[in-house]
């Protein structure tokens, strides 16, 4: 089909995509709000910006929207792998290449005429979101399952580490969320691009 | 056969009422409002408010707590009945131990010592009520063990009692039944599974830190299971039953997880 041939991204890796950006939205909202019951970071983040109404709500609607994290991410990652994508996009990855294409993008000289090639920082930055989930799926395990997980507790450094792992996993979340959503700004056709696959 | 067309018949309004019940539980917070609507259920009475109460029904809220259901069972078959939970040193006791209620302390319960009795109730062979000498002259074990809560903080505690599988055998409960039901002195009620029930670290505890359970911390009795959030851990227990109808609990009601493992 000649439209699968020139689309940019391919359906399911769109259609994942807007999954996942909807499910981790829900997640640090409802986060935040669960947060908010025990803010051991010193700070309370404000109810406005929180999902779930009351603890017990938050907790609803994050242990309904882990479940989605976690299956397509699969899916994800199961189509990465088996098209050989992962490899294709994201490798290889060389300091040097990052240093070239980190300067040229805070120099705003970054060329980015073919949607199709992810750049080096772009390649770091995909990479580290997956691996980030990675993360924020195995510390929240332990924080749900403490007891029935206790290799996953121990690796962590415990239950209590493993909420700050969560926490700081959750701020690079937003980090990147926050640069992806800007960069998008900056090159509005890839927003396009994610949508429609050109 | 008739009956089981019956049975079918029945359920779904079983259900219905119970669902709107636990609505009742959700949206409204004073305990005499809700106890009186709750208990003035039926399923007549609920068709005719049908255009505001069935049909009202957050589409968003149902599926929450349908997911929440789920959770319940994906935490059964996680649950390893024979994982223990990490102990620790006595050094590592969280100090103070931090006081926790849906109320404040000025409202913690006093259960005199003298009048107090164990009630047990439910599918049980022996239903005698319990005196706390009678109840402490049963073999103890001492356990500190890591308090995780649901709002997310953890404290290291000391509580010591009862096995509470010993004593499940000891009143000849059937262990093949579902749920074990508690009622408490502050009017607080929950309910677990008999898998976590017989958990070799599930105590009836009676003492804190080698000392008699400070009214703070419970008196006479809460029980303590590491395997579960701190609001699975009821305090002040006056009553114990063994059923296979859920019997919900107080939080447990109005949204938190009932499952509530760790």
């Amino acid at each position: 089909m000649n439209t699968a041939n020139t689309a940019i991204h391919p359906g399911w890796l769109r259609v994942t995509h807007w999954l996942n950006a909807v499910t981790v939205i829900i997640l640090a909202l409802s986060g935040w709000r669960i947060y908010d019951a025990s803010p051991f970071m010193g700070f309370v983040i404000p109810k406005a910006l929180t999902l779930g109404g009351w603890l017990g709500g938050a907790i609803q609607w994050h242990f309904a929207a882990m479940w989605l994290l976690v299956g397509n991410g699969m899916v994800y990652l199961g189509c990465n792998l088996v098209t050989g994508r992962l490899w294709r996009k994201f490798l290889p990855l060389t300091p040097r290449s990052l240093l070239t294409d980190l300067r040229a993008a805070l120099s705003g000289h970054l060329a980015h005429d073919d949607l199709r090639h992810y750049n080096a920082v772009q390649r770091l930055a995909y990479l580290f979101v997956i691996v980030d989930c990675a993360l924020l799926v195995l510390s929240g395990l332990v924080l749900w399952k403490s007891v029935q997980f206790p290799f996953l507790r121990e690796l962590l450094g415990g239950y209590e580490a493993a909420r700050r792992v969560h926490f700081v996993a959750m701020a690079a979340m937003l980090a990147f969320f926050l640069v992806h959503v800007f960069m998008v700004a900056l090159v509005p056709r890839t927003l396009r691009a994610m949508i429609v696959g050109r | 056969m008739n009956k089981p067309s019956s049975r079918r018949l029945a359920l779904p309004s079983d259900l219905i009422v119970k669902d709107a019940q636990r609505e009742i539980a959700r949206r409204l917070d004073q305990p005499a409002r809700r106890a009186f609507l709750q208990r003035s259920l039926t399923l007549g009475g609920l068709s005719l408010l049908s255009g505001c109460v069935i049909q009202d029904e957050d589409g968003v809220d149902a599926a929450l707590s349908a997911v929440s259901r789920f959770n319940d069972r994906v935490q059964a078959w996680l649950f390893d009945p024979s994982r223990l939970a990490p102990t620790y040193p006595d050094s590592m006791i969280t100090r103070p131990f931090p006081f926790n209620a849906f109320y404040g302390e000025d409202d913690i319960p006093e259960v005199d010592e003298e009048d107090f009795r164990l009630e047990i109730s439910g599918l049980v062979s022996d239903k005698h009520a319990w005196t706390l000498t009678e109840l402490r002259a049963l073999p103890q074990i001492d356990q500190v063990t890591r308090h995780i809560c649901v709002e997310g903080w953890s404290a290291i505690g000391k509580w010591g009692g009862v096995p509470f599988a010993a004593f499940l055998r000891r009143i000849g409960a059937d262990l093949g039944a579902k749920y074990v039901g508690f009622k408490c002195a502050d009017d607080y009620y929950t309910s677990i599974d008999m898998p976590t029930a017989l958990h070799p670290q599930t105590l009836l505890t009676m003492t804190y830190d080698g000392q008699i359970l400070p009214p703070r911390y419970g008196f006479p009795m809460k029980l303590r299971m590491p395997t579960k959030l701190g609001y699975k851990n009821p305090k002040h227990i006056q009553a114990i039953f063994v059923t296979n109808n859920y019997p919900g609990g107080y939080w447990e009601d109005q949204g938190y997880n009932w499952f509530g493992g760790s």
